[in-house]
């Protein structure tokens, strides 16, 4: 493990927003129980807690918390300055920020993705769900990564993309759905487990194409940033 | 066993000079740093400057953490801003008081040396720590420490790499005499042993006791640049205005208008308004001439006292 990615996973477990993370999970997993605890049908259920609730809500926002945190946190409270004064290529500091995000938001959703995934089908849209789910995670994580680093509110600007475009838009107006990593995460689970419970427009070489697109595109737009970063504020 | 010295080692590259050509900086209308030009050398040099003079805004430039708006930064020839490898040679520890405060000081100075890929990282983070005489605290959380061990342990994150620059922001900021004279001597050292050591601050016996030089900056300008001793001259030699209040004025006024040092005397309401031209042979003529004269001094207040205006004194002058 490398030193930035050390320091990035103990900053974002020792921080209380790190609990955060916790409820939503949480709640995923409490649904999907109950309801199949119940007897309730699959069919009923089944989109609305694992695409209403697990790829529309936990997903993204878990990304958001913690793509925001492992770089955003930094620069708000000012520690960045310490790993920024080391001679490191920007792209050292930020792959191992992105590889933390990811793999951090891939653990907390996929998790519960999977087990709803098993209760509500089969084993195999578990995986699906766990498999798309965490390329989710690498694309939402690289973006909210990046808008840490062109913006000082990048959790508001990522509540409005999750909240607004993909939440909002997105079932009104179709177009908005090209433009939606929820869509490319549901496009590329139905692809791995094709069931009646999961359905987008968007088709599955578009998603891949474009999951891979924003999670470079905002990767190398992220170390760019770094590269100008200028410490703001508090200029007497 | 390895042996842990706590003197700053020689330094194994030839002297580092960081160079500031024609730098500005403005943001939108407000200009910050106006046109400064100064090189500086191994020793240290105090940058001095009343709150707002734009002194964090020439060390972020400096540090490579702000684009000049005009002029250029660099560090032995190679510019500072959107160039990490200058951090090989220079070392900053900002004003700002962050800190990683989940680790340890030990695990936080390693931290720092391992990312510098320092070929022996455990050692240099212990020198480092015994350079600032923190090892009996180092494997407390730093959230545990005092605002001085804060920022001492900043400090060893900045020396990990043993820098041939070292910009500090206002360091003597929340320490105690005891801290703040083991820090004036750690400055000191690395200066004597050929570092370039340039630090900020506003109080002007900080930079008296710390450096033989300074860089004087107000409003923006580079205002004065030079020996200490002699800006210091120029600033005690300027006049002083103080306000007296006594049980007689009046006869006070008739006896101060004999006395050399004084070069004015204004009868108020609220007192006398003295102006004088040396500051200590008044203060210390004062007493004597009250005791002759069986009057009792009530008050004595310095009237331009504030940094502002000995700062606006030495632009004028």
């Amino acid at each position: 493990m490398s030193t930035v990615s050390w320091i990035t996973a103990r900053g974002l477990f020792g921080r209380r927003r790190f609990l955060l993370l916790l409820p939503l999970p949480g709640l995923l997993l409490a649904l999907a129980i109950l309801s199949r605890s119940l007897g309730v049908d699959p069919g009923e259920w089944g989109p609305a807690v694992l695409v209403g609730l697990g790829l529309a809500v936990v997903l993204p926002v878990v990304a958001l918390i913690v793509g925001t945190g492992v770089l955003g946190a930094e620069i708000d409270d000012g520690t960045v300055v310490h790993i920024l004064t080391k001679p490191l290529p920007r792209w050292q500091i930020i792959l191992p920020k992105l590889a933390v995000a990811a793999g951090v938001t891939a653990v907390t959703v996929a998790v519960p993705l999977y087990v709803a995934g098993v209760l509500a089908h089969s084993v195999r849209l578990g995986l699906a769900l766990a498999v798309a789910a965490s390329i989710g995670a690498l694309a939402y994580c690289a973006f909210f990564v990046a808008l840490s680093l062109v913006t000082r509110r990048p959790v508001l600007l990522g509540l409005v993309y999750v909240l607004i475009w993909e939440g909002l838009l997105g079932n009104f107006v179709s177009g908005t759905k090209v433009l939606s990593i929820q869509q490319y995460v549901i496009a590329l689970a139905d692809r791995i487990a094709p069931t009646e419970l999961l359905a987008t427009d968007v088709s599955v070489p578009v998603a891949a194409v474009m999951s891979a697109l924003i999670a470079v595109g905002f990767t190398v737009l992220a170390i760019d940033r770094l590269r100008s970063f200028s410490v703001a504020g508090e200029t007497s | 066993m390895t042996t842990i010295s706590a003197e700053p080692a020689a330094p194994a590259t030839p002297a580092s000079t960081l160079d500031l050509a024609g730098v500005s900086r403005w943001y939108g209308n407000v200009v910050a740093v106006n046109d400064v030009t100064m090189r500086l050398g191994p020793g240290v040099t105090g940058l001095l400057g009343p709150n707002g003079a734009g002194k964090t805004t020439l060390l972020h430039m400096m540090a490579g953490f702000l684009a000049p708006s005009r002029g250029v930064v660099t560090l032995d020839g190679a510019p500072t801003w959107r160039n990490p490898d200058v951090y090989r040679r220079l070392g900053l520890v900002s004003e700002r008081e962050a800190v990683h405060s989940f680790l340890s000081a030990y695990e936080f100075v390693l931290a720092s040396a391992k990312l510098h890929r320092l070929p022996d990282p455990e050692a240099a983070a212990r020198r480092a720590i015994a350079l600032v005489e923190m090892e009996s605290a180092q494997d407390r959380k730093i959230g545990t420490y005092s605002k001085g061990m804060r920022q001492r342990t900043r400090v060893a994150a900045a020396l990990v790499h043993d820098p041939q620059v070292l910009l500090l922001d206002e360091p003597f900021n929340g320490m105690d005499p005891r801290q703040r004279l083991h820090m004036m001597a750690l400055l000191h050292r690395l200066g004597d042993a050929g570092r370039t050591i340039l630090f900020s601050s506003h109080i002007l016996e900080e930079v008296e006791q710390v450096s033989g030089t300074v860089q004087v900056m107000v409003a923006g300008r580079l205002a004065a640049s030079g020996d200490y001793r002699t800006i210091r001259r120029l600033m005690t030699n300027r006049p002083h205005v103080f306000l007296v209040r006594s049980t007689d004025d009046r006869a006070l006024a008739v006896a101060l208008m004999a006395e050399e040092s004084v070069t004015g005397v204004e009868l108020g309401r609220d007192g006398l308004t003295v102006r004088a031209g040396d500051y200590g042979a008044f203060t210390r003529a004062l007493p004597k001439i009250a005791l002759a004269r069986s009057l009792r001094v009530r008050s004595l207040t310095p009237e331009d006292e504030s940094l502002e205006s000995v700062f606006s004194y030495l632009v004028g002058s």
